[in-house]
């Protein structure tokens, strides 16, 4: 500003400004970014706190209380919720309470209404009965009342409240154990007899379409039936087994009873956990915590995913992220070199490295549709056409962990093409001339040099890459990503990683559990358990990266230089 | 510490042996002769896009010796040690006229496998520049780029590289640790080492002690003296005490001209120049 500004103003017109405006207005500025920042993180760690009380509350046993209604009626439950109804609040009159009670037994037969609302007012007497008993059933959510008897056959095995609950803790185990060995007859044997089944179908398939008719056809024809006819007496006898496996797994009946007194059998084997919670002692209700939590992070889902775990979420979550990022480094560090190192600095290059900057910006669900027309639909279709042309349904043609993979890797590759091109950037010239002094040529020194030295910041690329990649929902909805996904892409059968596969991922699972389940109000903390364990697995994918990255920092720093 | 082998070709290779004293007063800038020319650079200039930086240097290196250049900054040394190993290929819109002859043979033809000449015209430069690797990997990488493959060639190389810089009794027991923890001086004998193990037959040097302590710098000195006859050096450098201590014949450069030419000790006491003597004498630089 020139000095004669100032002068011009009149006053004050010489010496030295008594205030500074122009000083008080940059000290403002600092203190509000300083509370932005602030605000910022006390969000962060605000979100942190309620997911990490909410979720982790989910799996902590409550007691079970028992209600005497004023109209007579007996209740049993878990206390979720005390409240003042907001209708008094304003009114001035005096406060009523109401608590929610989660009385469970979901099914018909006993009335099932999972939540009741009871009004502190009409509470008669409350207690918490020592001996009722939660059952957590594959069926029908968790059971609260008493189990009154275990039959087996035409006779009973156990009977009271007490010896029956005896009987059912040394049963449970047992049971579980023999539903586990069934389950692995089916997805094991059977499911090998099964596969083995389907693959001599389209071989026969694909020999009748091919157009010759020489006699070698027809006998190739009939040795592929007569395997066919093996493999299919092979399922009958396993087919048999498993009946039998399954009778002798419900061979043992139990009769539950409501408190209203309705009665409901089921086998045994259908309890997960019998548990008194009311008796339990801390002790007892931190191991039940662990083996909930336990539970959680490595079991299937049940229930349309209300209940149970979510370990194919975590696994599909992982291995897509995993895939994504083998895909997704390999690309960004070879678009980064050619932009950086190759192609000669002028108006295209820049012109691409804005193009590749929009990319970043672009909205995901755009990616989706790209990932749906031009992999799933183009290359899906091809491969399908040249290599599983005997299928009937499409193999690579449908979404898929790989196409989902490689979509993601497209969203985030920009990310890595920036972080690569700083990275090559950062490395001396002098280090790169030490090189071909030596008489390396350009690619020896990108390769041995250069890429070396710049790994860090690459994996620094990777690591925001990957944070993101864990976080899409939108785009992976339309190229594979299910609600349940029956396998795995990964087993023991050849060739092992199954990319064709559909997966299943934590970010749609909360979106599924919180907002498509039948019983939204019931799964509300399992949102919180779910999200909290997003951010756990997201969390362990960074740091596992970034020990790598701090490996490499330390091998080939370039400092000291 | 001075290995036999050294001492042999030291004391094989007493400096002026081979040029009587008559024929060195007579010399010339232009026309000071070299028995046994390893470089000959014919009417060499060098346009960086915008501007001249040499003009029509002629100058022969004798084979070798240690060949100082010297001169202000900004006068071309840098430019000029750069064209004995086609550094200056790399900078965008360099134009070279004039010829360079190694052993005879023109560097800048078209049939010239750079890599290979780049073997053969080893370099080190002003600020060591040691790769982020391992001691062991630093040695290690020229001959590895050069096709050598089996482990014990390698740590033979490794071993002798070290040795003929001086460096090998301080880093033999950690070989496998990174480059970047030497010292500077260390680091600078690392370079040369690296550049040694190649088997070069030209080394250049860019001020390879300017940015090194008096105790460090007389290393490096007393190294390349070693190294003399085992290789031909050119050396730039700021310092004219270094110039008259280590080499055999220096060139003065001024404004991308060579100036005058001559065996030191003539240049340093004797000079023909006006230029020279104002520069040697400390009247500008
Ligand atoms: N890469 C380059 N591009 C353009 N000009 C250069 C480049 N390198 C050096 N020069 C110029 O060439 C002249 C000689 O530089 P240089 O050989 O580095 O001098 P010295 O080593 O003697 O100090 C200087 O004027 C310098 O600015
Ligand atoms: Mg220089």
């Amino acid at each position: 500003m020139p000095i004669s500004d100032g002068q011009s103003r009149g006053t004050p017109p010489r010496g030295l400004p008594t205030s500074n405006r122009r000083g008080a207005l940059g000290r403002a500025l600092t203190s509000l970014a300083g509370g932005a920042l602030a605000f910022n993180l006390i969000m962060v760690l605000g979100l942190l706190l309620l997911l990490l009380w909410q979720g982790g509350a989910y799996f902590w046993p409550r007691d079970l209380a028992w209600f005497e209604l004023a109209d007579g009626r007996q209740v049993l439950g878990e206390i979720h919720e005390h409240r003042e109804l907001r209708t008094t609040a304003a009114s001035g009159a005096e406060p009523i309470y109401e608590v929610r009670l989660k009385t469970g037994n979901r099914e018909p037969e006993l009335g099932g209404q999972d939540f009741v609302w009871i009004r502190e007012a009409d509470i008669k007497r409350s207690e918490r009965p020592h001996d009722a008993v939660l059952l957590e059933r594959r069926s029908w959510g968790p059971f609260f009342g008493y189990p009154v008897a275990i039959r087996r056959g035409d006779g009973v095995i156990a009977e009271g409240r007490d010896g029956t609950f005896r009987k059912l803790e040394q049963l449970v185990p047992e049971k579980a154990e023999h539903f586990e060995k069934i389950r692995k007859l089916e997805k094991g044997e059977i499911g090998d007899v099964n596969y083995e089944i389907e693959r001599l179908r389209l071989s026969r398939r694909k020999l009748s379409m091919s157009t010759d008719s020489s006699p070698d056809k027809a006998r190739a024809d009939a040795e592929l039936q007569r395997a066919t006819q093996v493999q299919e007496s092979r399922f009958g006898a396993l087919a048999d087994r498993l009946r039998d496996e399954r009778q002798s797994l419900e061979a043992e009946i139990l009769v539950i009873e409501s408190i209203d007194g309705r009665r409901k059998t089921m086998p045994v084997s259908e309890v997960v956990r019998a548990v008194r919670p009311n008796e339990l002692s801390t002790a007892g209700k931190i191991g039940l915590y662990a083996s909930r939590l336990w539970e959680f992070v490595s079991d299937e889902p049940r229930e349309s995913n209300t209940e149970g775990g979510i370990f194919p979420a975590i696994f599909g979550t992982v291995l897509m992220v995993l895939l994504m990022s083998v895909i997704v480094v390999p690309l960004g560090v070879l678009a980064a070199l050619y932009l950086r190192e190759y192609a000669k600095q002028g108006p295209l290059v820049r012109a691409v490295r804005i193009a590749v900057n929009n990319l970043a910006g672009t909205p995901s669900i755009v990616f989706g549709v790209f990932g749906l027309g031009f992999f799933v639909y183009f290359l899906g279709g091809s491969i399908d056409r040249w290599f599983y042309s005997e299928h009937t349904s499409p193999v690579f043609g449908t979404g898929g962990i790989l196409w989902a993979s490689l979509t993601l890797a497209l969203l985030t590759v920009p990310v890595v093409i920036v972080a690569a091109e700083e990275g090559l950037a950062a490395v001396p010239r002098a280090v790169r001339e030490g090189s071909l002094a030596l008489g390396a040529t350009k690619w020896e020194t990108l390769r041995k040099v250069v890429i070396p030295a710049s790994s860090p910041a690459i994996l620094t690329g990777m690591i925001l890459a990957m944070g993101r990649a864990a976080g899409e929902v939108a785009p992976l909805m339309i190229v594979g990503m299910v609600k349940l996904a029956p396998d795995l892409p990964i087993s023991l059968e050849w060739p092992f990683l199954h990319f064709e596969r559909k997966f299943m991922h934590i970010g749609f699972h909360i979106y599924d559990v919180g907002f498509q389940s039948p019983n939204v109000e019931a799964t509300k903390p399992l949102v919180s358990a779910t999200a909290l364990l997003l951010i756990v697995v997201v969390t362990i994918l960074n740091l596992a990266a970034i020990r790598v990255r701090n490996r490499l920092r330390a091998k080939y720093a370039t400092t000291g230089l | 510490m001075i290995t036999q082998e050294q001492q042999k070709v030291m004391t094989k290779l007493p400096f002026g042996t081979e040029s009587a004293p008559s024929e060195r007063e007579s010399a010339t800038a232009a026309d000071f002769l070299v028995a046994d020319a390893h470089m000959e650079v014919r009417g060499l200039s060098l346009y960086y896009s915008e501007s001249q930086a040499l003009q029509g240097i002629d100058l022969r290196v004798p084979r070798g010796k240690i060949t100082a250049l010297i001169g202000p900054s900004g006068c071309g040394k840098s430019t000029l040690l750069r064209c004995f190993n086609r550094l200056n290929d790399l900078v965008d819109g360099v134009h070279i006229d004039g010829e360079i002859l190694f052993d005879g043979q023109s560097l800048y033809g078209s049939e010239v496998d750079v890599n290979l000449l780049r073997k053969r015209v080893g370099m080190v430069f002003q600020k060591s520049n040691p790769f982020p690797k391992s001691i062991y990997e630093n040695v290690a990488y020229g001959p590895r780029i050069h096709g050598t493959r089996s482990k014990a060639s390698l740590d033979e190389m490794v071993e002798k590289s070290l040795r003929g810089a001086a460096l090998w009794e301080e880093v033999k027991d950690r070989l496998d640790k990174s480059a970047l923890g030497l010292s500077g001086g260390q680091q600078q004998r690392l370079c040369i080492a690296r550049a040694i193990a190649v088997e070069p037959d030209v080394i250049l040097f860019d001020e390879p002690c300017s940015a090194l302590d008096p105790i460090s710098t007389a290393r490096i000195e007393e190294l390349m003296t070693e190294l003399k006859g085992r290789f031909t050096q050119i050396i730039v450098t700021h310092n004219m005490q270094q110039a008259s201590r280590v080499s055999d014949t220096t060139a003065f450069l001024y404004l991308g001209r060579l100036i005058e030419y001559g065996v030191t000790e003539t240049l340093f006491i004797n000079p023909r120049k006006k230029q020279t003597e104002d520069y040697i004498t400390g009247r500008f630089g």
